[in-house]
């Protein structure tokens, strides 16, 4: 129980998938507009992730090691991410309306997204069994729901700034991205 | 100039990834540590990308347009995976280095960007030529930033001490914040020599990359 805490206070916050590790990017600059939407994308995100990651692990732990494919991993897990977003799009919009109204937008958008991707390929790489990919998952698209909330905030406030012409738009969010990240530091002493 | 040596310009100069389209943030981020990784990164990209090119633009009158997407990443994610082997046995010190980097070249914009947009429509040689200009575009972009954030945050370039070693290397250059700092001085750079275009009335390509919002990437995927 220790350890997955650990792990997962490791992952959400220490390592932060966004700020640390460069993964996610696209979504977190372009969909960090509002809060709102933000916090939707972020939902999303946890969905897809948490549901990946378990699904790559066992594919990875009963198909592939078995059959001594695993070199195979990063074609059968990109197909499978792309498969499985697609089937939880029409599973949600059959029998979750009011979540995929929520959701379904940023769907589609997610499937490119190098986090998902990413999230898999560490889970073999550190050889974590089924649970800790799973909680390695949850914690690591929490991470991203907190990095692009309080992005969204900050870009509200700054929205109305004076900034000089050539910094308007991406490069201001960059330098706040930079900001948090020097602030994500100090997460580094938790663990 | 003939149409390879367009093909050439193009990828370098005139619709160059990283400086132009603002294409394949997440390595251009995360791997520019050092201006070798950003080498090495660039290289191992481009060999895909011309191979990727290569087979997709031959296979273009094979796959059917429903399906072509999936089968475009099959094809990036095999030559992903040979390069990957390639990689781990002749340079295993850069395979270590670039880490899971490598195998997410697979979700890399510009590949599946290029597949779509150029090789799939098409024949053969332009479309490896197309790869090569993208691809050392690419290169000399990581390359770029990797010399700054080398120098500025250790003082060497290439392992190479270049300042004084009365210079105290400012840390955080080399460390995640920096990656950010680089890339938003370069947007604002970029910024200002479009706002300047626009003024003379001269066009210039769009920034599709992330800038502009990768959502027009996730978007194609879905069709």
């Amino acid at each position: 129980m220790r350890e997955l805490l650990l792990l997962a206070v490791g992952s959400a916050l220490v390592n932060n998938v966004v700020l640390s590790q460069f993964l996610g990017i696209c979504p977190f600059l372009g969909v960090s507009k509002n809060v709102k939407t933000a916090a939707g994308m972020g939902g999303a995100v946890i969905f897809v992730i948490t549901i990946a990651s378990f699904v790559t692990s066992v594919i990875y732990k009963f198909i592939l090691v078995p059959s001594s494919f695993e070199y195979m991993q990063t074609i059968v897990f990109i197909l499978v991410i792309a498969a499985l977003v697609q089937f939880v799009e029409m599973f949600l919009k059959k029998a979750m309306p009011p979540l995929y109204n929520a959701l379904g937008v940023y769907l589609p958008l997610i499937t490119t997204n190098c986090a998902v991707l990413g999230v898999a390929l560490t889970n073999v790489q550190k050889s974590y069994n089924i649970l800790e990919g799973v909680v390695n998952g949850i914690a690591t698209s929490a991470g991203f729901l907190v990095a692009i909330v309080l992005m969204a905030g900050i870009r509200e406030k700054i929205e109305h700034n004076d900034i000089t012409e050539s910094f308007r738009g991406t490069p201001i969010v960059l330098i706040t991205a930079g900001l948090m990240a020097i602030a994500f530091f100090g997460f580094s002493g938790l663990i | 100039m003939n149409k390879y040596t367009e093909r050439l310009y193009n990828g370098l100069v005139k619709e160059n990834p990283t400086f132009v389209l603002m294409l394949g943030m997440c390595p251009t981020l995360a791997v520019t540590t050092s201006a070798v990784n950003g080498i090495g990164m660039g290289l191992s990209t481009t060999a895909v990308l011309v191979l990727s090119n290569l087979l997709i633009s031959m296979l273009r009158k094979i796959i059917p347009d429903s399906v072509r997407m999936p089968a475009f990443i099959v094809v990036v994610a095999s030559f992903v995976t040979i390069v990957q082997f390639l990689m781990e046995g002749f340079v295993p010190s850069l395979y270590d280095s670039l880490g899971i980097y490598i195998p997410l070249i697979v979700v890399n914009c510009i590949i599946l960007g290029r597949a779509e947009s150029y090789a799939s429509k098409y024949p053969v040689l332009p479309s490896i030529f197309d790869g090569i200009g993208m691809g050392l575009g690419f290169t000399v972009g990581l390359m770029a930033i990797g010399i700054v954030r080398e120098l500025v945050g250790s003082g060497k370039v290439f392992n190479v001490q270049l300042l004084p070693s009365s210079y105290e290397p400012i840390t955080i250059f080399i460390l995640a914040p920096g990656a950010f700092f680089v890339l938003a001085v370069l947007t604002a750079l970029q910024n200002k020599v479009r706002n300047r275009a626009a003024k003379r009335g001269i066009p210039m390509p769009e920034a599709t990359g992330c800038g502009a919002g990768c959502e027009t990437c996730g978007m194609k995927e879905k069709e």
